[in-house]
C-alpha cells in the first residue's frame, strides 16, 4: 500500500527534478520545482497515514504555505529578469560564470 | 659605604623634560603660527641650567665626604632582569662623572643661551632645542650612569642626537649624507662597544653588571680576554670620539649649525670615548698592551688630524680637525695610564673649543654664512670681543703658557716621556708645534691683515649679547682652567688628578724635576716654533695659495674619504646589489611566490565548474544531495 503512494511520489519528484534541470523557460522550471515540492507533500500525508499521527499533515500544511509565499516571490523575480533581458531563457542569465 | 641621593635622576631628567615640552609644543603648533623665540629659549635653557644646578649641589655633596666614600648612587628602578643578568637603571655619581657633570651642564647651558641667539629667525626654532636638550639629555645618562648598559643608552641616545642636528639643515642634500655618515661611522663603533660589553658579561658578568662590581671583580679576567675586552670598547671610543680609522665623520659633521658643532665637540658625544676608557680604567691599568694600543691609535690621529688642519680653509674645518687632534692628546693620555691627565685635557679642551666654534660662530654669523678663511681677514676692528675671545681660546689650544690647554696638554706629555713612551712623547711635541701653527694660521687670516672681502666686511658687525656674555665666561674658564690642576712645579698640587684618583687607577711617576722641566721647555719651544712660522707665512696679507704637492694632498685629506669609498661604500653597494638580484629573488621570495602561483593555478582549474546556468548549478545540488543520502543511508544501519 505505501509503497504505492511512495512510488508515484517518487516519480512526480524526478519529473520535476528533470523539469528543473532540462528545461529553459523560467515558468517552466519554476512549474517543475511546485511539483517537487508536492511530491514531497504527497511523501508526508502517506506516511502520515501509515503511522497514523498529524505530524505529516502540519509539514505538508507548512509546505504549501511555503510554496504559496514562494510562488508570490519568485513570480515578481521573473517580471524583473523579464523588465531586464526581455528574456525568459535562464541560459541569459549567466553573470556567475567562472 | 655607599650614598644614596634621589637627585642623581632629576639631573639627565631636567633636559629631557624639556626635550619633551619643546618637542610638543613644536609639534602641535609647527603647522600654526609660531609661537614666541623667547618661550622656546627660556624653555630650553631651563633644563640644563637646573642640571647644572644640581650637579653643582652633588659636587659639593660628595666633596663633604671623605675621599674613599665618595660615592653616590641612585637606583631609579630595575630595568630587567634576565639570568644573572640584573640592570637597574642606575646612576653613579663619583669624582669622575661628577667633574664631567659639572662642565658637560655648565658648557652645555652657555651653548643653549648662544643658540637663542644664533638661531634666531629659524623656522623650526622650537625643533631645534628640543633635540639640543635630548642631546645633553643622553649624554648626562652616559656620564652618570652606573654600568655599561645604562651608559650605551646615553651612548646611542648621543649618537642618535648628533645625526639629528647634522642633519638639521636637511633640505641640502649634502647635510644630510653627512649626518647619515655619521650614524653609519658611530654605528661601526657602537658594534664594537656592544660586543665588549657582551664580552665582559661573559667574563665576569655574573657577580653583578655595574662599575663598583666590575672593579671588584676585575682580577677574575683572562688576560686574552681582558685585552680584547678593552681593544672591542676602544673600537666604540673611536667611533665616538673620532680616531683612527673611524674620525671621517666628525670633519663632515660640520654640516649642522655651529652651536651644535660646539655641543658635540666640547661638551657632548666626542668626549664621551675618553670617558668611558677612563670609566674602565681598572679594566685598561690591568692590559698594559690595551692601553699602549690607545695611546698609539691616539697619538697617530692627532698628528694625521694635525696634518689635514694645516691645510683645510673651512674655519669650521680647521676646528673639526683640532678636535680629532686634541681627542688624539686624550686617548695618548689615557692610553698611558694618565687618566688624570686624559681626564683634565677633556675638561680644559671643553672650554676652549666650545669658545673657539662659538666665536667661529659669531664670525660666520657675522659675514652672513661665510666659512672660507680666505674670504675674511681684519676682522679684528669689526668683532673686537669675538676676537679678543678667540685669541684666548687659540692660546689655549696651541698650548701657551699660562692658558688652560698647556697645563692639561704638557701633563699628557710629561707623563708619556715619564712612562718611558718616548715615541708618543716625540710626535705628541710635534703635534703641539703643528697645533700652534695651524691655530695661528686661522686667527691671522681671520682677524689680521687687510680685509679679501671688503663689501661683507663692511657689513661685519658684532653679534647680540647673548651670544657674546657665553664667549666671554667661556673665555675665562679657557684662561684659568688650567690652574686647577696646577703641577708641583709651579707650586700646584694636582688638585683635580687628586679629586679624581678614588675613581680611577691612576699611578704618578716620581721623576726627577729636570725632566719635568725638559717636557715643560719643549712644549713652549714647539708652540714658539709654530706661532712664529704661521705669523711670518701669515701675519701681513697673505693670499690663497694654489695646492700642490703634498698641501694638495692635505688639502684633500689624504685621500682617506675616497679610498674608504672605494674599499667599504662601493664594494658593499655592489654586494647588496647582487643580493637584491639573484639571492632575493630566486631565494627567499621563491617560496612565497609558488604557493601563489599553486593557488592561481588551482583556482583556474576550479573555474571550469563554474558555467553560470542556474540549471547546472542544480544538477550539482542533485549529485551533492544523492551522495549524501547514499552515504546516510550506508551508515544509519
Amino acid at each position: 500500500m505505501i509503497q504505492d503512494y511512495l512510488v508515484l511520489s517518487i516519480v512526480l519528484f524526478c519529473l520535476g527534478m528533470l523539469g528543473v534541470i532540462t528545461r529553459r523557460n523560467v515558468f517552466t522550471v519554476f512549474m517543475s520545482v511546485e511539483l517537487m515540492l508536492n511530491a514531497a507533500n504527497l511523501a508526508f500525508i502517506a506516511f502520515s497515514r501509515l503511522h497514523q499521527t498529524m505530524d505529516g499533515h502540519v509539514l505538508a500544511m507548512l509546505v504549501m504555505a511555503v510554496a504559496a509565499a514562494e510562488a508570490a516571490l519568485a513570480l515578481a523575480v521573473v517580471i524583473l529578469l523579464h523588465k531586464h533581458k526581455s528574456r525568459l531563457d535562464t541560459n541569459v542569465f549567466s553573470l556567475l560564470k567562472g | 659605604m655607599e650614598h644614596s641621593v634621589t637627585y642623581l635622576g632629576y639631573i639627565p631628567l631636567m633636559p629631557l623634560l624639556g626635550a619633551l615640552v619643546l618637542g610638543l609644543l613644536h609639534l602641535f603648533t609647527c603647522r600654526g603660527k609660531a609661537l614666541p623665540e623667547l618661550l622656546y629659549g627660556a624653555l630650553a635653557c631651563i633644563g640644563p641650567l637646573l642640571s647644572f644646578i644640581f650637579a653643582l649641589v652633588v659636587f659639593f655633596h660628595l666633596k663633604g665626604l671623605p675621599a674613599e666614600e665618595r660615592f653616590l648612587v641612585h637606583n631609579a628602578f630595575t630595568w630587567f632582569a634576565v639570568g644573572d643578568l640584573h640592570v637597574d637603571m642606575g646612576f653613579l655619581a663619583d669624582p669622575l662623572s661628577s667633574l664631567m657633570l659639572l662642565f658637560v651642564t655648565l658648557i652645555g647651558s652657555l651653548i643653549h643661551i648662544y643658540s637663542v641667539g644664533y638661531m634666531a629667525g629659524d623656522e623650526n626654532f622650537g625643533k631645534f632645542f628640543a633635540y639640543l636638550n635630548l642631546f645633553l639629555g643622553s649624554m648626562l645618562i652616559l656620564v652618570l650612569a652606573s654600568g655599561p648598559v645604562v651608559m650605551f643608552v646615553g651612548w646611542e641616545g648621543v649618537g642618535l642626537c648628533s645625526y639629528l642636528l647634522i642633519s638639521y639643515y636637511c633640505k641640502e642634500t649634502e647635510n644630510v649624507i653627512a649626518g647619515n655618515k655619521a650614524f653609519i661611522v658611530n654605528r661601526i663603533g657602537d658594534l664594537g662597544f656592544v660586543l665588549g660589553m657582551s664580552l665582559l658579561f661573559w667574563a665576569i658578568g655574573a657577580g653583578g653588571f655595574d662599575y663598583l662590581s666590575l672593579k671588584a671583580n676585575v682580577d677574575k679576567i683572562a688576560p686574552a680576554t681582558g685585552i680584547a675586552i678593552c681593544l672591542l670598547l676602544f673600537v666604540g671610543a673611536c667611533g665616538k670620539s673620532a680616531q683612527i680609522p673611524l674620525y671621517v665623520w666628525l670633519p663632515d659633521a660640520m654640516a649642522g649649525p655651529t652651536p651644535v658643532s660646539a655641543l658635540i665637540h666640547a661638551a657632548t658625544m666626542v668626549t664621551a670615548g675618553v670617558y668611558m676608557v677612563a670609566r674602565f680604567s681598572f679594566l685598561y691599568a690591568s692590559h698594559a698592551t690595551a692601553g699602549t694600543v690607545v695611546a698609539w691609535v691616539g697619538i697617530l690621529t692627532a698628528l694625521l688630524a694635525a696634518i689635514f688642519g694645516m691645510f683645510q680653509k673651512d674655519i669650521k674645518k680647521i676646528l673639526a680637525y683640532s678636535t680629532v687632534s686634541q681627542l688624539g692628546y686624550m686617548f695618548a693620555g689615557v692610553g698611558i695610564a694618565a687618566y688624570s691627565a686624559g681626564i683634565f685635557h677633556v675638561f680644559t679642551h671643553a672650554f676652549f673649543k666650545a669658545l673657539l666654534f662659538l666665536g667661529a660662530g659669531s664670525v660666520i654669523y657675522a659675514l652672513h654664512h661665510q666659512q672660507d678663511i680666505w674670504k675674511m681677514g681684519g676682522l679684528k676692528s669689526k668683532l673686537p670681543k669675538t676676537y679678543l675671545t678667540m685669541m684666548i681660546g687659540a692660546f689655549a689650544l696651541a698650548g701657551c703658557p699660562p692658558f688652560s690647554g698647556f697645563f692639561s696638554k704638557d701633563e699628557i706629555l710629561f707623563s708619556a716621556l715619564a712612562t718611558g713612551h718616548t715615541g708618543i712623547w716625540l710626535v705628541g711635541v710635534l703635534v703641539a708645534g703643528m697645533t700652534a701653527y695651524y691655530t695661528f694660521r686661522m686667527i691671522f687670516l681671520v682677524f689680521h691683515g687687510e680685509p679679501r672681502d671688503a663689501e661683507a666686511h663692511a657689513h661685519a658687525h658684532e653679534p647680540p649679547a647673548v651670544m657674546t656674555v657665553p664667549l666671554q665666561i667661556l673665555a675665562f674658564g679657557a684662561l684659568f682652567a688650567g690652574f686647577l690642576n696646577l703641577p708641583g712645579i709651579f707650586g700646584g698640587s694636582l688638585k683635580v688628578s687628586q679629586w679624581l684618583a678614588p675613581s680611577l687607577v691612576d699611578h704618578h711617576p716620581h721623576v726627577s724635576v729636570w725632566l719635568e722641566l725638559l717636557a715643560i721647555l719643549t712644549s713652549i719651544a714647539a708652540f714658539a716654533i709654530g706661532i712664529t712660522l704661521a705669523h711670518r707665512k701669515f701675519g701681513q696679507g697673505a693670499q690663497e695659495p694654489e695646492f700642490t704637492g703634498f698641501a694638495k694632498f692635505g688639502y684633500h685629506k689624504f685621500y682617506v674619504d675616497e679610498l674608504y669609498n672605494a674599499v667599504f661604500v662601493q664594494p658593499y653597494k655592489a654586494f647588496g646589489g647582487l643580493i637584491s638580484r639573484f639571492f632575493e629573488p630566486y631565494v627567499t621570495d621563491c617560496h612565497v611566490r609558488l604557493s601563489t602561483w599553486l593557488y592561481r593555478k588551482a583556482g583556474m582549474a576550479f573555474k571550469a565548474l563554474q558555467v553560470g546556468y542556474v540549471r547546472v548549478y542544480a544538477i550539482y545540488m542533485v549529485i551533492g544531495l544523492s551522495l549524501m543520502s547514499l552515504f546516510l543511508s550506508q551508515t544509519i544501519h
